[in-house]
This record gives C-alpha cells, structure tokens and sequence, in this order.
C-alpha cells in the first residue's frame, strides 16, 4: 500500500510539473471550464425571469446557485482520459505502459488529481466573483455539507472509471472522436449540465437516474443545495457505491478484453 | 495461477552476477553452453501472424468493402526457435520487416504469439504477470517513454515509484547510470531540450534503473552518431558484464553487432536463417576474400590476378573466390614487386547483405 501511496505522490509531482510548464494553456483551458457553466447559468437565469417565477423548482437566484456549484463539481469530476486514450493508441506510446508492473488507471488518475490540485485556486476564485455577480441563494447545512464530501469523492470515482472504460474504445476502431462526441452528450444531457434534472420532462429524468451521469454531477450539485429530502440522499449515495462497484468490474473486464486484443493485432 | 508453468524454470530468476570483470568479456556462444545453465530464454517454433484488411483503390471497392471486407494473413513470425543462455550478448539481425520487433515484442509481453512457445525467465510474457515485468525491460530507439516536459531525473523517480526500487538500491544503482553514461549535466534540463544522443542515454538509464537481468533492445543507437554509438555500445556491453544481464539487441549498425554479439541470430521473411557464432556467419557466407596489395610501381595490370576494386598510388585492391585466394596470393608475390600484402574477410555489412540476399532467393 504504501508502493502505491509513493507512485500517486510521485505521479500527482510530475504531473503538476508538467502542467506548469504551460501556464497559458491551462489558463485558455480553465476559462473554458468556466465560460460552459456561465453559458447555462445566464441562459437558465433570463428563462426564469421572463416566466416571473420558477422553472422546475428553480428560481432565478436557484439557477445561480447550482450552476456555481455545478461549475466547481464539474472541474472536479471531470477528466480527459479518452482524448488521451485515443493519442496514446495513435502514437503507439501505449506499449511503454503496458510494460510497467501496474495497472495504467492509478498513473491517470494521479495525473486528473494533480490537475485538480493545480485548478482549484482558480475556480473558487472563478466562483466567488460569479457570486458576488449574480447573488445565488444557497441553503447551507452543515449536514447537507457532510454528506456532500463521500458524494463528490463516489461522482468522481465513478465518473472516472465509467470514462476510462470508454476510452478503451480506443482499442477497437480508430474513429474514437465519434464515440467520445456520443458520451459527450449523453454526460451533458443526462448529468444535468445542460439543465437541472427536475427541468426535464419525466420520462427523461427517469433515463437519467438510470444511467450513472446523474450520479457523477447533478446528484452532489443538488444535495449540496439542500434540494434533498435524507432519504434521497441515502438512496443517491448508495446509487454511487453501486455504480462504483459495477464500474470497477466493468473497468477490469474491459481492460482485459482490450489489452488481448491490442496485443493480437499488433501492439 | 500462472505460476505452475513457470515452476521448473525458477532457479534462473536470479542470474549469477558476474561482478568485477572486465569490459573484454564476453558471454560463451550457446553451443559451447554448458547442460547445468537453464535458458533465460527459450522459443519454440514461435509464429505470429497479423490479419490485415485489403482493398483495392477506388470507389466502387471502397462501397463493397462497406459490406464484404476481405482479409489476408500476414506471417510476421513464421516458426522461429532458439535459446539465449544467462549473461548472453546476442544480436538479432534481419532486414526490415523481417520479424526482429514482432519477436522483441512477444518476449517483453506486448504481443500474444499465434502459435508457439515463449518462455522468458521461467514466465510467459503475455501473461504480463509483475515478477515478469519487474526483471525485463525494452528499449525502443524510437520511441520515447521520458516525459517530455520535465527533467529526465523526475521521470527516474516516478520509475522508482512505479517499479517500487528501494531507496538505497535506487540510489546506488542512479549513481552508477549517471558516472556509466556521464548524465550528470543532463538530469536537471527538461527531456525536451536534450540533442538525440542526450536523450537516448537518459531512455537507457530510466530503463535500466530497476536493474532487469533480461534487456531487449531494439535500435539503440539509432540516428546517433559515431562517438554515441560507441558510448552507448560500451555501456550495454558493462552494464551485462556487471550485473550478468542477457541482452537480445537489433541494430541496423553493424559495429553495433560486431563489437557487443559474439552470437548472432538472422531472420528473414520471419523465418531463422542463421543462429551462431559471428566469425561462423562471414564463413559461411562469404565467397569472397579482400587481397591488398602494395607494389613498388603501379605499372603492372592486376586483372589477370582477380577482380579489381580500386587502385591508387600503387595499392591495388582485389577481390578473389575463398578457394582461390592461397592460389592468388602465392602467383601475386611469385611474379610482382610486393612490399607489403593482406588477406581480408569483406566488410561485415557486405556479408550481411549476402545473407539476405540468399534468404530472399
């Protein structure tokens, strides 16, 4: 255990090093994890005054409200892993990897944290000026605040190994961009980036809480909120560990069936 | 689980050191290989074939390969065995696409044979078990796994991490890297700001820090010039002679092979041409000789004696049949004015090519 604790302290190292090492991307790159909320929270926000009430349970302050906090669990949740999946199995830098004695996921995630650990500075600061701009109403409780710490840790763990078993696809056809525009979408619409879930249409937010997006994003969004009752959040949390169990297996079988087939047709 | 297979091999897990010889060292051709020593490598009749999509140009074949694709088999590998003793140089020569990284590739665990047989250290390669992975390593000249944006000493700790090196083993063998390979000034720029040669040095390196006892290399040298070849040549000749490392090495560069491969190993078309002593290999294929000769004047013609390769300020050279050259060389100093007069095998290169040549024929 504690090999593996130095590898995350040695990866979580080289990766803000590298990160550093272009400023100017990553500020690009963080303008845009913050440019996407804003979009939604501004959209979202005129809707619900020009109805002079609430949309789905939402008020104008409301919106406000959950996409700052969307914003802040997005750049938490969020990783790259398939586009770097895709260049990897391109560029044939894969085989290097697959000659280490471990397992490649415990390098990527080490490297989303260690991008985590460079963002974060800059999206509080991102959220508290958007704050002080569109005065959101928050319903702190200590209990709700509780809670949302295992919900966050579970959304990023299962966010992560759901991307990673479709970056795998990398694997098996060279046009990984269509596959990754599908999850794209399906994670925006059904994670409720693009609205809040209760904004959907019923049979739609059914779907969501179906499929693991909900549980990655909107779920800690809106249990930070205080918009669930405990009950809903005991289910959602418990939703998580499924998914995270499930995620994990899949993630095992994938990569074995993968790494057999990388090494059949020519590595 | 995977562990029964590997049973009978276990004792060659840990090669004998042969610390404290010196760099003339050189490993014993495997036919002179005592019956005691257990092979670090075997192969038997090892193949691989890749399937690969055809089409023809056109759009009218790029509609029907929608619905019908056709494939063909491509034998990379096609039935190859040998065996490398432990603390063994052997160099791995082919033409391109003759196998030689296919074959590298099955022995480091990247690979699945087709059919065969591949034992490395007691272990299957594709099982790709830890044991396995932590003992071997594979150098691609070209392919890179530094990181690219930060010094070579930061990708050697995180190396440490993964391969889970003790501190003070890391330390020792870290210090020995840097002194062998002289990286000292290189260790703190980042990867990206080093010259070829700098680079691969550091790719040697952070390949070698978990100290494998079996070292793939493929092109190591590639794209380096002269004094880098031959530092990283003495450097993989050390680096077995110290920690008794078996080496398997392909290079395009003969001097490569010459100077560090008693043993050679030449495919072709994926199958074994040769597999012996170096000196054997020119024997065998060569049917010519080099005769120089220094004469007093350059007056007399030279071509009634063999073929004529060059001749200046009175130094002819000539090429002769093998049988023919006693016959030659005794009429050469019989009839002319010699001062001085050599027999020479050609070029390792030219004989390489024959061997090829024949392979392809």
């Amino acid at each position: 255990m504690t090999g593996l604790a130095d590898l995350y302290l040695q990866q979580l190292k080289t990766g803000i090093a590298t990160m550093l090492q272009y400023r100017a991307s990553l500020v690009i790159w963080l303008i845009g994890n913050v440019l996407e909320p804003l979009i939604y929270l501004v959209v979202w926000t005129t809707v619900s005054r020009s109805t002079s009430g609430t949309v789905g349970g939402y008020g104008t302050r409301d919106f406000a409200a959950y996409y700052i906090v969307l914003m802040l669990v997005n750049q938490m949740t969020f990783s790259w892993v398939m586009y770097e999946f895709d260049y990897r199995i391109r560029e044939g830098t894969f085989s290097a990897d697959l000659l280490h004695p471990i397992h490649p996921i415990h390098a990527d995630i080490a490297e989303n944290l260690s991008s985590k650990a460079v963002s974060l500075p800059f999206m509080i600061a991102a959220a508290a000026g958007l704050t002080l701009l569109f005065h959101p109403a928050f319903n702190f409780s200590w209990a709700a605040a509780a809670a949302f710490v295992p919900a966050l840790v579970l959304a990023f763990l299962v966010r992560f190994l759901v991307d990673w078993t479709v970056a795998l696809a990398a694997f098996w056809t060279t046009r990984v961009t269509a596959i990754n525009q599908i999850h794209y979408m399906a994670v925006l619409f059904f994670s409720g980036q693009i609205a809040p879930l209760t904004v959907l249409p019923r049979p739609l937010q059914i779907v969501a809480n179906i499929l693991p997006f909900r549980w990655t994003v909107g779920f800690p969004v809106e249990l930070l909120l205080g918009r669930l009752t405990a009950a809903q959040i005991g289910t959602g949390l418990a939703i998580q560990a499924a998914w995270l169990l499930a995620g994990t297996l899949l993630v095992k079988y994938a990569w074995r069936v993968s790494v057999k087939r990388y090494s059949a047709v020519g590595a | 689980m995977a562990h029964d297979a590997s049973e009978p091999f276990k004792d060659t897990r840990q090669v004998p050191r042969r610390q404290g010889r010196s760099l003339q060292f050189r490993p014993r051709p495997h036919y002179t290989k005592a019956v005691e020593t257990t092979p670090v490598i075997q192969v038997r009749d090892l193949k691989k074939t890749y399937v690969v999509t055809e089409r023809e140009p056109g759009l009218r074949a790029a509609l029907s390969s929608l619905v019908h694709r056709r494939k063909s088999h491509v034998p990379a590998v096609d039935g190859i065995s040998f065996e490398l003793a432990p603390g063994e140089i052997v160099g791995f020569l082919g033409p391109n696409g003759a196998g030689k990284t296919t074959t590298l590739k099955m022995l480091s665990g990247l690979l699945h044979p087709t059919s065969g047989q591949v034992q490395v250290l007691g272990f299957t390669p594709s099982r790709r078990e830890r044991a396995f992975l932590r003992q071997i390593t594979l150098v691609m000249g070209q392919r890179n796994q530094l990181v690219w944006d930060i010094p070579a000493a930061d990708t050697f700790e995180l190396d440490r991490a993964i391969y889970r090196i003790p501190a003070a083993d890391y330390r020792k063998t870290l210090d020995e890297l840097v002194a062998l390979l002289e990286l000292g000034p290189l260790l703190g720029k980042p990867v990206r700001n080093l010259s070829l040669g700098e680079r691969m040095k550091c790719e040697i390196a952070a390949s070698l820090l978990h100290r494998p006892t079996v070292v793939f290399l493929d092109e190591p040298t590639i794209g380096l010039d002269v004094t880098m070849q031959r530092r990283i040549r003495d450097f993989i000749a050390e680096y077995s002679c110290r920690h008794g490392a078996t080496v398997l090495l392909t290079s395009h560069y003969m001097a490569d092979v010459e100077a560090l491969a008693k043993r050679v190993i030449v495919i072709h078309h994926g199958q074994l041409l040769f597999d012996g002593d170096l000196a054997a290999l020119v024997q065998r294929f060569t049917a010519h000789k080099t005769i120089v000769v220094q004469l007093k004047d350059c007056a007399a013609d030279m071509g009634s004696y063999g073929e004529v390769v060059s001749c200046e300020d009175g130094r002819s050279t000539l090429r002769v049949p093998k049988a023919e050259t006693a016959r030659v060389t005794g009429r050469i100093l019989a009839d002319l004015p010699v001062i001085d007069l050599t027999v020479e095998d050609p070029p390792i290169e030219e004989v390489i090519e024959q061997v090829f040549a024949r392979g392809a024929a």
